[in-house]
């Protein structure tokens, strides 16, 4: 919890006071709409570097709502800040595959460049450094966001030469990417960061051709589009697998007002880029499944929840809108038919995991603090503003285009039973080509190590750390949402890895990305990691296994949203896979007196607070 | 039943309120009924200090906060066959586990004994200083609930326990047929 901590509060680091007349503009800019808060909130941010709470009064009065809801959003988003943060906002991500990859090197040379831990902000309110969760760059590791641009595949040389760019003055974006304001948002976006296709498949990543499958859905009644996308077999690739056809026939089913399509681009499962990609590579194809959804399901507004870690991503983004609106495929009367009105806006989120589960994606959406709602009922039935929304993958919707392309049957005959079509897989770790890979559903997990040239790993991590952590006797099992499932991510781990290193570094993630709401999820979390650590320093009873079991259970049978449904996994699937890890660390009690209990550790700070010694526990004990 | 029949049960009270051991009073005039059964030991109700012979059941009230709770809690442990953690404090740490809240400190028990003893608003403390005489036991880091330190067979719960929980419990475990609790007396809501 603590790496993540803000710093504290006191001096003003020299930020600008926030005028009231700009705090006024910004609402004013969104309408003074209580829904459009994060929006709100993340320009003032970025304008002055904190959310003061004079600033949360004022937006409190523009908005009508009362200062202690604005706090509710403002203190939930690890982007957005209470304290005055650096001109210069640096993160590192600092997920296990950065550490192995060599984070603390790196950290320690802009820690030493800039005169600051990481956690602080100097003084004179140029620099903030802080770590952050996966920020989606996991094939090029060590990465950091530089405000609103990333750096990735830090070198020892490439730190040093960033840190002292940018106590030089160089904005961070020349600094990301040279001649920056000569290239275009894609030429931006791809020389920040390297796509890494590594194998492109027949659906996504092979060639398309643009709106094919959106001309051959307007030629279609609606309820025959959602009859296609059932009949392909398409399940949602966010992680869950629903499938996408009767997603849309719920959405569709009752006759509202308004209905919504929302794209999860919010990527937030710890491994997983695939997405990063295809917002990338993809992004019309993206846009035109979600027109097709539009049109399927009877919806006239859209929305594309794009993570904060990706907002280097938002402007290529923006034009591609700009450029389907230009080319009459958003707006009113889509490709000439008359009433096929759809159009979309882009909301950025400030790195929040939990904003990706989808209930918490649209309390997001609807200015309120990111934390899931209670289903029933579900978003397909009373979703954003209580209305049904349909809310899928970035993935999902690029394969729907190519399905009313290429026709539901071509679709069903890739894949295997159950699980069809092609699944981007992101692969990192300790591997020699990480990168994405399009490939059918139905591989086994050692077919696409070898391609990846991971045949040495020891273990597996397959769908982040809410999945399944493999050992070599099962890389034999499938990637198929009915075996190893995934919504993308393949961490690749080599024999040399310390298993209970991992287990603890995604307890930490998940302790710190947990909403809070519910106790176990919370609570509980915590417990675990507290348990692995107390394993890691062999402190650990037998019955500490059973108490991991337990508590898990408990923890998954009382949450209320995935998060705390899948946050035991690392402990549940090494405990199953691993067992030896945990029981070579186990200490039995001699004569039922527990060896795990160091009494020396737990007078020592009392005997220098003292100055004395014990009279029961040293044996040199003199008075 | 003859007197060497009888069961000994040692107590004691650690880190606790002796609200524990208080309770134990509550059985109220089935403590006849169980003095029939049993015989105590070293215990603060007989003022024994230390054990006579092996029992066959040791009471825990309070978790451990100092080292001399660590050496009575082990003594116990190698003296009786069966231990039982008597109340929340003994079970979890209790109300002396608040001072483990004290985290964001580098020196979380000097803030706790400056706080106990001369910085706290409701403190009067005419000499200013944190007591520090060397027959006082050094306090532990943290508070420890007893099943971190020894093994524990039993756990009563309640804060304090009822004496009939307690009661029935001691009675049911004499009589070999003790099956854990009956759910109204585990759960809290
Ligand atoms: C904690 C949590 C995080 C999630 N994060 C994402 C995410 O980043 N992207 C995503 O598409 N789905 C994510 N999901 C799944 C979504 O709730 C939802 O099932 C998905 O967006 C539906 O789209 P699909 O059917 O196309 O997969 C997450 C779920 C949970 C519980
Ligand atoms: S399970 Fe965890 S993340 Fe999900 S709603 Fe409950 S507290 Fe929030
Ligand atoms: S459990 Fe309650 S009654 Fe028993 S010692 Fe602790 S505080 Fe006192
Ligand atoms: S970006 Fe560091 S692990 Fe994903």
């Amino acid at each position: 919890m603590d790496r993540y901590s803000n710093p504290t509060p006191g001096a003003d680091f020299g930020a600008a006071p926030a005028s009231r007349s700009a705090v006024v503009a910004i609402c004013a800019a969104y309408g003074n709409d209580p829904h459009r808060m994060l929006d709100i909130l993340r320009d003032i941010q970025d304008s002055f570097r904190w959310i003061s709470p004079e600033t949360m009064e004022i937006v409190a009065d523009e908005t009508g709502l009362s200062r202690i809801q604005v706090e509710g959003v403002a203190s939930f988003y690890s982007f957005l800040s209470q304290v005055p943060k650096g001109r210069i906002t640096i993160r590192f991500c600092d997920d296990i595959i950065d550490r192995f990859a060599g984070l603390a090197d790196i950290v320690a040379i802009f820690e030493d460049a800039l005169g600051i831990k990481t956690g602080e902000t100097s003084a004179d309110g140029a620099f903030s450094l802080e770590y952050t969760p996966c920020i989606g760059l996991c094939d090029q590791a060590p990465a950091a966001m530089i405000n609103d641009v990333v750096v990735t595949s830090l070198t020892a040389d490439r730190a040093r030469d960033i840190a002292a760019a940018l106590k030089a003055g160089q904005m961070p974006q020349d600094i990301a990417v040279a001649g920056f304001d000569d290239l275009s948002p894609h030429e931006r976006a791809t020389r920040m960061v390297a796509n890494n296709i590594r194998q492109a498949g027949e659906v996504l990543l092979g060639p398309v051709s643009p709106e094919a499958g959106l001309e051959n859905a307007i030629a279609l009644a609606p309820a025959a589009i959602i009859d296609a996308v059932e009949a392909s077999g398409l399940r949602g690739c966010g992680g869950a697998g629903f499938t996408t056809g009767r997603k849309w026939r719920f959405a569709a089913a009752d006759p509202v007002a308004r209905r919504f399509v929302f794209c999860n681009a919010d990527e937030g499962e710890p491994g997983t880029f695939k997405d990063r990609v295809l917002l990338t590579e993809r992004p019309h194809l993206m846009v035109e499944g979600m027109t097709i959804a539009a049109r399927a399901v009877g919806a006239r507004e859209g929305l594309i929840y794009l993570r904060g870690e990706y907002v280097y991503l938002r402007e290529h983004l923006e034009q591609v809108l700009a450029d389907r609106r230009a080319r009459g495929l958003l707006g009113k009367d889509i490709l000439g038919v008359e009433g096929f009105d759809f159009d979309l806006r882009i909301q950025i989120g400030a790195g929040a995991y939990i904003c990706g589960e989808e209930g918490a994606l649209i309390s997001s959406c609807e200015g309120l603090p990111g934390e899931p709602k209670t289903r029933p009922p579900f978003p397909v039935n009373r979703g954003y503003l209580g209305f049904p929304t349909v809310v899928n993958n970035v993935e999902t919707f690029c394969h729907v285009a190519r399905i009313m392309d290429r026709g539901a049957d071509w679709f069903f005959d890739m894949g295997s039973d159950g699980s069809h079509g092609t699944k981007l897989f992101s692969v990192s770790g300790d591997c020699r080509s990480p990168g994405v890979y399009e490939l059918p559903y139905g591989l086994s997990l050692q077919e696409l190590l070898e391609r990846v040239g991971g045949e040495d790993a020891g273990a597996v991590q397959v769908g982040g750390p809410s999945g399944t952590m493999v050992d070599r006797a099962n890389f034999h099992r499938r990637l198929t949402f009915d075996d190893l499932a995934t919504g993308g991510a393949i961490i690749v781990f080599s024999a040399q890895r310390n298993i209970l290193e991992i287990v603890e570094y995604y307890m930490s993630f998940f302790v710190h990305e947990s909403c809070g709401y519910c106790t176990p999820c919370r609570v509980g979390n915590v417990f675990l990691q507290k348990a692995i650590a107390k394993f890691r320093k062999g402190l650990a009873n037998p019955e500490d296994i059973d108490y991991l079991r337990d508590l898990s259970a408990t923890i998954i049978e009382t949450s209320r949203c995935g998060l705390g449904m899948t946050s035991p996994n690392p402990i549940l699937t090494t405990l199953e896979n691993f067992p030896m890890v945990y029981s070579a660390l186990v200490k039995p009690s001699r004569d039922r007196i527990r060896a795990t209990f160091d009494v020396q550790a737990a007078i020592d700070d009392a005997r220098k607070l003292a100055k004395r010694r014990s009279y029961i526990f040293d044996k040199d004990f003199t008075k | 039943m003859s007197e060497l029949e009888k069961a000994r049960i040692a107590t004691v009270s650690l880190a606790g309120c002796f609200g524990c051991h208080m309770a134990i009073l509550d059985i109220d005039e089935r403590l006849i009924e169980l003095m029939k059964l049993v015989e105590f030991d070293r215990s603060p109700l007989t003022d024994m200090k230390t054990f006579t012979r092996r029992c066959d059941i040791g009471i825990i009230e309070g978790g451990c906060c100092n080292e001399e709770n660590v050496h009575v809690l082990r003594d116990f442990r190698r003296n009786c066959d069966v231990l039982i953690a008597l109340g929340q404090c003994a079970i979890m740490g209790g109300l002396p586990a608040m001072r483990n809240a004290i985290m964001h400190s580098d020196a979380p028990l000097r803030e706790c004994l400056e706080e106990a003893y001369i910085t706290g608003d409701y403190i009067r403390n005419t000499t200013h200083q944190i007591p520090n005489d060397p027959a006082l036991p050094l306090l532990l880091d943290e508070v420890y609930p007893c099943s971190d330190v020894v093994e524990i067979d039993y756990q009563i719960p309640g804060c304090a326990p009822s004496g009939d929980i307690i009661f029935n419990t001691l009675s049911s475990l004499l009589a070999g047929r003790f099956h854990g609790f009956a759910r109204e007396n585990i759960k809290f809501d």
